[in-house]
């Protein structure tokens, strides 16, 4: 949006004269007319107005004047435009109402530079600009300074001297092919790594790299793509003895929708479940060891309560024993059995 | 979010019937509606259908919680209990260790449970058998595993550790960032 700022000194001047002579500020009138407003005959001051002017006494004729000098910048600003006469009336052109729309999409991004590019950042490597043509001293022409009959080309030469050090049998002309090829080839592979590397994805793969030591993951990558580098991808490949599947190969993992079948997702686990119980050994050692441990425990404190009992009772018992003349054996009979054998033991010990 | 594979599924309900044994049953078939597990974030959620469907409208980068957390999957793929679970493990729990209102404090510390701290405990437990410790009224504080059996605990000296800490209650208030 184009915006005009209008000065006028000439307005300023007048307003300087309707004013009290004790506020000599130099003030410069701005509006802002823009297209935009020009089209609906708008405008806007933004001038800030003197709060103690403004509160004083005549506020009306402040306005009034304000308002009267911006509608008269208004009308010069329409003066400025293109006017004709209809019927013995001036009638200004207003300019076509446009709508700026904002952009719908972002900004492109700027593309990552170009390993070249890097490289010749960090050289201080500046663009030279070459001329497309060149002067070709053979055929006594311009010609192009590459590509398709371009001058000096020097796959088009029909003698090539052998070097000294040459095979003699070596054919030129297909080396220089060869040549060509591979570096055709080469700046092939390197705007794919440019693009790889923009898109932050890998390098594409392409097996064994020409590289002087290969590691033993690059040797198994560039295996496992010459396996499947066949027409059938690799299907009939048998494996190699003591071969090892790569990793991140195979199938994806696919989970189950979030909302799905919960009844299925429910016995799914209710089956798992089940299965779980079932393998848990149905003698678990440990657990009847304790068990065993624990009984023998009940054991022995009930045989150190009743024996700590029996004691008492001893003396009772061996009292009674030294009655025993009388033959009275109905109070031994209420004593266990086992109890009962050991005092007579120990006291044959004795 | 996503359900549990089988695998995964497996792995949490071995570590859950630790605590609860075959109560995990009661968790998934409820009476009172269906509930399901999620995996969010390498974290366990279980929630109800109902949150379930409300939570979808969040995206996954957005969604930092949902349900409750019954622990998470660890680098290797171990399921470790969080304690938001004690909620669900404290009424099924098939082991429970008691602790003395003295030792309750040194226990919501991180501490084990030492034999002087001990309080009850259920019968039968095996040595490294998962328990809830509660405290002497009955609150749930946290859970563990033991480190003696039930007749070991009876002989060893009051400063041996007869229940492993694992986590408690306390990380409300001081493990907060890991929940």
């Amino acid at each position: 949006m184009v915006a005009t700022v209008l000065r006028v000194k000439r307005c300023l001047l007048r307003l300087r004269k309707t004013r009290p002579k004790s506020l000599k500020v130099l003030r410069f009138k701005k509006i802002w007319i823009s297209n935009l407003i020009r089209v609906h005959l708008l405008a806007f001051d933004k001038n800030r107005i003197d709060t103690r002017e403004f509160k004083g006494n005549n506020r009306e004729d402040l306005l009034r004047s304000l308002a009267r000098e911006n509608t008269q910048l208004l009308i010069n600003e329409l003066w400025k435009l293109p006017t004709e006469r209809v019927k013995d009336v001036i009638v200004a052109k207003l300019p076509e109402p446009t709508t700026p729309l904002p952009r719908e999409k972002p900004l492109p991004k700027q593309k990552p530079p170009t390993k070249w590019e890097q490289f010749a950042k960090l050289k201080g490597i500046q663009k030279k600009k070459k001329t497309n043509l060149v002067w070709d001293e053979v055929h006594k022409e311009w010609k192009r300074r590459w590509g398709y009959k371009r001058a000096k080309d020097d796959t088009k030469e029909w003698l090539i001297e052998v070097p000294e050090n040459a095979d003699p049998k070596e054919d030129q002309f297909a080396k220089r092919n060869v040549a060509k090829k591979e570096r055709v080839a080469k700046n092939e592979f390197n705007r794919l790594k440019n693009i790889a590397r923009a898109q932050k994805i890998k390098v594409p793969g392409m097996g064994l790299a020409p590289t002087s030591s290969q590691s033993k993951s690059e040797l198994a990558q560039a295996a496992s793509v010459a396996k499947i580098s066949n027409a059938s991808v690799g299907k009939f490949q048998q494996n190699l003895p003591k071969e090892k599947t790569p990793r991140n190969t195979g199938i994806r993992r696919k989970f189950q929708p979030v909302i799905g079948d919960f009844g299925g997702e429910r016995q799914k686990q209710l089956d798992l479940l089940k299965l779980m119980g079932s393998k848990k050994p149905r003698l678990d050692i440990t657990k009847a060891v304790n068990k065993q441990m624990r009984e023998e425990d009940m054991d022995s404190s009930d045989k150190k309560k009743k024996g700590a009992g029996k004691k008492g009772r001893k003396g009772n018992m061996s009292g009674k024993g030294k009655g025993n003349f009388k033959g009275r054996a109905g109070g031994k009979g209420k004593v266990p059995k086992g109890k009962g054998r050991k005092p007579p033991m120990k006291q044959g010990k004795r | 979010m996503r359900p549990l594979t089988d695998e995964e599924t497996k792995t949490m309900f071995e570590k859950l019937s630790k605590y609860i044994g075959e109560n995990i049953k009661i968790l998934v078939d409820r009476p009172d509606g269906t509930y399901c597990f999620r995996l969010h974030n390498d974290r366990v959620y279980y929630m109800s259908d109902k949150m379930l469907k409300l939570a979808t409208n969040f995206a996954r980068n957005q969604l930092v919680s949902v349900g409750s957390c019954f622990g998470k999957f660890t680098k290797t793929l171990k399921f470790r209990l969080h304690i938001t679970a004690l909620d669900f493990l404290a009424p099924y729990a098939k082991f429970k260790v008691w602790v003395k209102p003295g030792a309750e404090q040194s226990f919501l510390y991180g501490n084990h449970v030492l034999k002087s701290g001990l309080g009850r405990i259920t019968e039968n437990t095996a040595q490294y058998q998962g328990v809830v410790v509660y405290s002497m009224a009955d609150v749930p504080l946290g859970f563990g595993v033991a480190a003696k059996t039930t007749q070991e605990c009876r002989k060893v000296d009051p400063l041996s550790i007869v229940v492993f800490h694992q986590a408690d209650i306390d990380k409300y208030l001081y493990d907060k960032q890991h929940l």
